[in-house]
């Protein structure tokens, strides 16, 4: 990642894609094909994107997830575009999360390790699935800051600048923040994309 | 012509006697006998289904004299049972069909899905499109769950219908139904039953897993690497959630699950059930056939009754 000037913010109301790409009849995410066809969907978004992209994966009119749907479409695309052999560069956060998809989207993290950036619909960002105590420490420093350099956030976490950007690092990797080489500066994914509508 | 007698009340515990009686019968014309029965729950009525789909697979069509009691027939014509069993059976003793009698329940017992076939990701889908509303009304109105909890009862539903196609080989049906009362409880329950007749969890897992377990490997080993260790036939370790979660959820709401599957059945037993958690040299049977029990939570039953709850206990049983 060389900047986040060229992030593009892309935005997948998933309910809505799974009535464009699955079946028009279908109004809920169950199912693992429909969760492969949500996946690849996403996927040929991104591609025809070509650039750095942060994908909101919108769940504001989801009202049914299961877990084999959540796994198929949420774990199966944070773990592929993790690999250092990824498609493209591209982070993802959830938005519209309520309570009624926590159960089926924790399940799905943790059983990969995964953690994903999630905007809740009653209330402000949350970090899902797993993650150390000091990852999430540095990811909620980060959130607030919106953008910062490891100094800055050491100052939260109580760490030192290089312990700071170790964490902050392992957060990038996880494609739970993003870097920007040349400076140095780390981004909250949530203030690239902008607030919810 | 083998006579096999069905129960006067037919749930998963009376399955196992038809079932012995079957494989006691070594093959040939059957006649499934349920002239006396005055009742069955999902469960019964998926195994009546199941029995008669393996009884058939001896070559000769099963028949099925159906329960005498005008009001049963009518529950099961509008459960939707005697449009499945004439695909499985040669119906006899049929009186009339008309799916405005209420009849073979209680008016307090609702009828939350009737018998759906499921053979494709697509039934699944319907079966959630179907129920998913009144699901959600009825577990957070009658039973009292929170409403984002019983919003999972879609979840369960569609895990455990999947668990059929992915796994089973074959084709089954589910099938939901609520009481306000059964032999165990004296709260509102609402019972699922989810069954098939496909290779069942010993061959499922058998070429993953089977090796490992050596001379132990059975039935009931198959079943506790499923059911307790989440194991499934796939190498993707996203698989194999479905069940646990179902669990998790089911325990949650100190509910019971439990799955038979060729000899043998594991389950979640809640505080009210005396079943055992593992049960094994059963008759054999082919499939596996999954039950589900949500109780009505105990502080929501404790509260003053309200007017849906307080409706007449009569009934048939």
């Amino acid at each position: 990642m060389n900047g986040s000037d060229r992030v593009v913010p892309l935005r997948f109301d998933l309910s809505d894609l799974v009535r464009r790409s699955v079946a028009s009849l279908y109004s809920h995410l169950v199912t693992r094909p429909t969760g492969r066809a949500l996946r690849i969907g996403i996927e040929s978004q991104i591609a025809e994107l070509g650039a750095v992209c942060v994908s909101v994966l919108d769940f504001t009119q989801v009202v049914v997830l299961d877990y084999s749907c959540a796994d198929e479409t949420v774990a199966k695309l944070l773990m592929r575009y993790q690999q250092p052999d990824r498609p493209a560069e591209a982070y993802f956060i959830a938005r519209g999360v309520a309570d009624r998809h926590m159960d089926a989207l924790e399940a799905v993290l943790e059983r990969h390790g995964l953690a994903l950036a999630a905007e809740m619909c009653d209330g402000g960002p949350v970090l899902l699935g797993t993650a150390s105590s000091l990852e999430r420490e540095a990811w909620a420093a980060l959130e607030t800051m919106v953008r910062a350099e490891a100094g800055d956030v050491a100052g939260a976490l109580g760490t030192s600048p290089r312990e700071a950007g170790v964490v902050l690092d392992r957060l990038v990797e996880r494609r739970l923040a993003l870097k920007q080489e040349t400076s140095g500066v780390y981004y909250a994914l949530t203030g690239l994309v902008g607030a919810s509508e | 012509m083998n006579v096999i007698e069905v129960p006067r009340e037919l749930d998963e515990r009376g399955f196992d006697p038809l079932v012995g009686a079957l494989v006691s019968s070594g093959g040939g014309r059957v006649l499934v006998d349920a002239r006396w029965t005055r009742w069955m729950d999902p469960y019964g009525m998926l195994g009546l289904l199941a029995l008669g789909t393996v009884a058939g697979r001896s070559g000769e069509r099963p028949h099925l004299q159906l329960p005498a009691a005008a009001e049963v027939q009518s529950y099961l014509d509008r459960m939707g049972f005697l449009e499945q069993a004439a695909e499985i059976y040669e119906l006899h003793g049929l009186l009339r069909r008309s799916r405005q009698t209420r009849g073979g329940e209680r008016s307090s017992d609702i009828v939350l899905l009737e018998i759906t076939p499921v053979r494709s990701h697509a039934d699944v889908h319907q079966v959630v499109d179907r129920v998913h509303e009144r699901a959600t009304v009825l577990l957070a109105g009658q039973l009292g769950y929170p409403r984002s909890e019983a919003m999972q009862f879609s979840v369960i539903l569609s895990e455990v219908c999947q668990n059929i196609i992915e796994h089973s080989g074959a084709h089954g049906w589910v099938a939901a139904q609520t009481y306000s009362k059964t032999r165990q409880l004296d709260r509102r329950v609402v019972r699922i039953a989810v069954v098939d007749v496909g290779m069942g969890f010993k061959a499922s897992l058998a070429s993953t897993h089977g090796t490992r377990y050596g001379d132990r490997w059975s039935d009931a080993t198959a079943l506790e690497a499923a059911f307790i260790h989440g194991l499934t036939r796939f190498h993707d370790p996203g698989r194999g959630q479905g069940l646990q979660q179902i669990r998790r959820n089911v325990g949650r709401w100190r509910g019971k699950v439990s799955i038979r599957s060729g000899t043998a059945r594991i389950a979640d037993v809640p505080d009210y059930d005396d079943a055992p958690p593992l049960e094994e040299n059963l008759p054999p049977f082919p499939g596996a056939q999954i039950f589900i029990e949500l109780p009505e939570r105990a502080a929501h039953a404790a509260a003053p009754a309200t007017a849906g709850r307080a409706q007449r206990r009569g009934g048939i049983r």
